[in-house]
């Protein structure tokens, strides 16, 4: 089933002095429930002009942006609706969490705007979704953001985009704050999640590694146009547009530089 | 003070110790730490973690100074041994006595009196001033932050009209129209003169939080306005508000000790200007009756003390790292280091003749 | 001249702080001319401690409180870095180590051209020349990292972040010092640009025959441009190996964890279980 659809959107901002910079050129893809895709590209690509407008901080100069067939409403009971859909997870764990509210406070607010579960229910669920993101209810549901460690930040953060069963879940760069060793297990936690509830996802980022493992799908973002898309084994491991041989290239791969007995200097550097 | 209230800099979890370099991360380990338990917040630990920027030595100190003039503004009418205006003429011009421990003026009024019932006119303006002028500046600056476009700019304008508005002859104006202004009048005008400079900081650091990634988060999970405003950047505003509303009793307090000793109100109620006014009238200052005019210039002197105190320490409370340049310089001296030495010290644990 | 650049012995380095933190205990590694050497671990691994800590860049709180740091000018006089006084650490550490720091790009004075920031340098450390012979060393320094002498008289806002980067690594190349320690040179940058700038450090060792301490939370990176790395926990080196046996046979198995830590852009392991 079609969850997102872009259609044709583009985003042209007025910049002063500078005449205009086109943002996004005429881009349309389709996310469908229980799919990833991942959205890759540098900075300048475009890629957070996508989180900008389906968190609707911004809207597209041309073409429509649809969730279940509805395009983004723009106030009123849809737009609760839509919002309660679709839900971001920030690439800041630290920024993203208030400094001064208790973890439950962060989990129990979106329960209670969205009516999810009953008053008396609340508690229950705020455990649940702790328990969900691996993380021992006891031990940090009375705690404030800063007494947890950043990985910790970050699985409350999913659990906060979870709370309002959402069929839609933005992640934009979830995990190039953390810790390498840490990044692997909210990756993966990530995709458990999208399994067991259906949850489409898409995955802003930078590093094509990640988005190879975690995606089903790829678009590749240069400039504002999508320059290639296709499964995600296929565009990494067999990029056809120049811009992702470039990419791709620039990546590091120490599987490659190790085949290759061409030591430091040689062509992978 | 620093505006930037950030929460990093807030939570000693994270704050770096100087000196290390800005890429070293603080070791935050995947596991929490060792407490297992942990005690649900009760109002009572919110409003203590509300007022944790109280919670330091200079402003526990700052505090002490006027919660004792606060006390001694309630309890006037028992503390003070007269009334203010009672004429003793057997005791025109006495040095401090038995009887009059702080001497008495020119007519025999105890000077200990006054002082003591002019706490009362100091207090009240001072705090009413502020209250009000903080009430206008979160609403102005919050708002003028918070909001974009037109709205944004006209609240901005205000704020700067009112900042240039000269407030000494404006309160000369308002008080000429008075036969006897009270002084919920003359604090009421020291409010409205007083807001503009809390309102811009205020706007400052609400636009700067406005663009945070919680706000952010708040609003897409469809929290209201007022919410977002009240529950989710007033809290993180907190140490701004309190530092603009000390300073405010500032200002308010040293424009009306001010504007009384210069005689433009002339309040038959006490406060300290009013008795140096009188002071200075009969020449007290010429005659050296130190008695009459030193107690309230140094109750002025000390309420400006605590004053700054409380900002002190809010500001380091905001601001870890001033309070860390004093302390941590201190602490290190004690073990032979110099936080401004470029080159690291060299200190063999096992060797200690090499330390001078 | 010997084939070792910088000897560390037993080097430990304590935050005197209430409880002291032990962030570097006891290392022992020998810094060969003109190799890269790549400092990984997580954060907290004590890795930047290291490499500060041996050019004395920390300050206090911290204390080198055991070990010693030998660095074989190429003149071949040994210097104990230990030893130095304030001045002389302070002539030592642009004449023969340099840095270029994580973020340094955004380092540079925004109303200063590039050329009069580069000139600062030898103004301040090599007074005897002329401001023409400045000059042309400007120059030849821009040209070098390939930024162009025609920027001389840009302003950093002029430039990209790659450009204002390499800048700075003509900053640090600019008296031609014998080891380079780079924290995160690259981290700020996009992969395309990173990778330019990789190649660059790495063609400029081969000419100058500098060594690199090249300190990045980024593994894979780390593989590819290291000569030899030295994995780094709890500030202990718990492996110390070229780069090409470190990915082949850790024997740590820290280390083990580490390298199946991170997704593999064409290999299979390290994968997002899906």
């Amino acid at each position: 089933m079609t969850l997102l659809e872009f259609d044709a959107v583009t985003k042209v901002y007025a910049v002063r002095g500078a005449g205009h910079i086109t943002a996004l050129d005429d881009v349309s893809f389709t996310l469908r429930s229980g799919q990833t895709i991942g959205l890759v590209g540098q900075s300048g690509s475009g890629k957070s002009t996508i989180a900008k407008i389906l968190t609707q901080l911004e809207t597209p100069t041309s073409g429509e942006v649809r969730l279940d067939g509805r395009a983004i409403p723009r106030r009123g009971a849809g737009l609760r609706a839509y919002r309660q859909q679709l839900r971001m997870v920030f690439q800041d764990p630290f920024a993203s969490l208030n400094p001064y509210h208790s973890i439950r406070y962060h989990l129990q607010r979106p329960l209670r705007l969205d009516r999810i579960v009953p008053k008396s229910e609340e508690d229950a669920e705020v455990r649940r979704l702790l328990e969900r993101v691996r993380l021992d209810p006891g031990v940090v549901i009375d705690r404030r953001p800063h007494e947890l460690s950043g990985g910790q930040r970050q699985r409350v953060a999913i659990a906060r985009a979870l709370a309002s069963r959402p069929k839609l879940l933005v992640a934009d760069e979830p995990v190039s704050m953390l810790d390498v060793s840490i990044r692997l297990g909210v990756l993966n936690l990530l995709a458990d999640l999208q399994r067991e509830e259906g949850l489409g996802v898409l995955y802003i980022t930078h590093d094509l590694a990640t988005a190879r493992h975690f995606s089903d799908e790829i678009l590749v973002l240069n400039q504002g146009r999508v320059v290639e898309r296709g499964p995600a084994d296929d565009v990494i491991l067999n990029p056809q547009h120049p811009y992702t041989q470039e990419l791709r290239a620039a990546s590091p791969d120490p599987d490659a530089h190790f085949a290759s007995a061409s030591g430091i200097d040689g062509g992978a550097l | 003070m620093d505006t930037t209230v950030t929460d990093r800099t807030n939570d000693p979890a994270t704050a770096r110790p100087a000196g290390v370099p800005a890429t070293a991360t603080i070791r935050t380990a995947e596991d929490p730490p060792a407490k297992t338990t942990h005690d649900r917040p009760t109002f009572r630990s919110k409003l203590g973690s509300a007022f944790a920027m109280f919670r330091n030595g200079k402003s526990i100190a700052g505090l002490s100074i006027l919660g004792f003039f606060v006390l001694v503004a309630i309890f006037a009418d028992v503390l003070a041994p007269y009334s203010p205006t009672a004429v003793d003429h057997t005791a025109r011009f006495q040095p401090p006595s038995a009887e009059h421990w702080l001497g008495t003026t020119h007519i025999g009024e105890d000077v200990l009196s006054q002082v003591i019932h002019g706490t009362r006119g100091v207090i009240v303006v001072g705090f009413l001033a502020a209250i009000i002028a903080t009430l206008i500046a979160i609403v102005v600056g919050v708002m003028s932050g918070y909001l974009r476009g037109w709205r944004s700019e006209s609240l901005s304008a205000l704020t700067n009209v009112f900042l240039v508005i000269p407030g000494l002859p404006l309160i000369i104006i308002v008080a000429s129209m008075f036969e006897d202004p009270p002084l919920a009048v003359v604090a009421a005008v020291l409010g409205l003169i007083g807001w503009a400079w809390g309102a811009r900081v205020l706007r400052a650091q609400t636009m700067s939080l406005r663009n945070r990634d919680f706000i952010q988060a708040a609003r897409a999970n469809g929290e209201p306005l007022r919410r977002i405003i009240t529950v989710e950047m007033l809290p993180n505003l907190m140490a701004l508000i309190a530092a603009s509303f000390v300073g405010t009793v500032t200002a308010a307090i040293l424009a009306l000790t001010t504007l009384s000793y210069i005689g433009v109100i002339p309040v038959t109620t006490y406060n300290w200007g009013t008795i140096l006014n009188w002071a200075g009238a009969q020449g007290a200052f010429r005659q050296n009756q130190w008695w009459w005019y030193l107690p309230p210039g140094l109750c002025i002197a000390a309420i400006g003390v605590a004053l700054s105190l409380i900002n002190f320490g809010i500001d380091e409370y905001v601001n870890p790292r001033l309070r860390s340049a004093g302390e941590r310089a201190r602490a290190m001296k004690k073990k032979g280091l110099n936080v401004n030495d470029t080159v690291t010290a060299v200190r063999p644990a096992t060797r200690t003749e090499e330390n001078p | 001249m010997s084939d070792t650049l910088l000897s560390v012995r037993d080097f430990s380095v304590v935050y005197d702080v209430d409880p002291a933190v032990e962030a570097v205990r006891n290392v022992t590694l020998n810094l060969r001319r003109g190799e890269i050497l790549g400092l990984a671990g997580e954060s907290g691994c004590g890795k930047t401690t290291l490499a500060y800590g041996v050019q004395r860049l920390l300050k206090a709180p911290a204390v080198i409180t055991s070990g010693s740091v030998v660095f074989h000018d190429a003149s071949g006089e040994d210097i104990d870095v230990n030893a130095l006084e304030a001045d002389e650490m302070r002539r030592f550490r642009w004449d023969k180590v340099s840095m270029v720091f994580q973020g340094a790009m955004n380092s540079l004075n925004p109303v200063a051209t590039i050329g009069s920031q580069l000139e600062d340098v030898f103004e301040v450390h090599r007074p005897s020349l002329t401001r023409a012979q400045r000059r042309e060393a400007v120059v030849e320094l821009l040209e070098i990292v390939k930024v162009g002498a025609q920027r001389y008289r840009s302003f950093p806002h002029e430039l990209s972040g790659g450009m204002r980067q390499r800048v700075m690594i003509a900053m640090a190349l600019a008296l031609r010092p014998q080891l380079m320690v780079m924290d995160e040179p690259t981290t700020a940058l996009d992969v395309l640009v990173q990778r330019e700038i990789l190649r660059q450090i790495s063609a400029l060792r081969h000419e100058f025959g500098f060594s690199v301490v090249f300190i990045t939370h980024d593994l894979p990176l780390l593989l590819e441009i290291s000569d030899r790395i030295a994995i780094m926990r709890d500030g202990e080196i718990v492996e110390l190996d070229t780069a090409e046996r470190i990915w082949h046979d850790p024997q740590d198995d820290y280390t083990k964890t580490l390298l199946s830590s991170f997704p593999r852009l064409t290999g299979e392991k390290g994968m997002v279980l899906r």
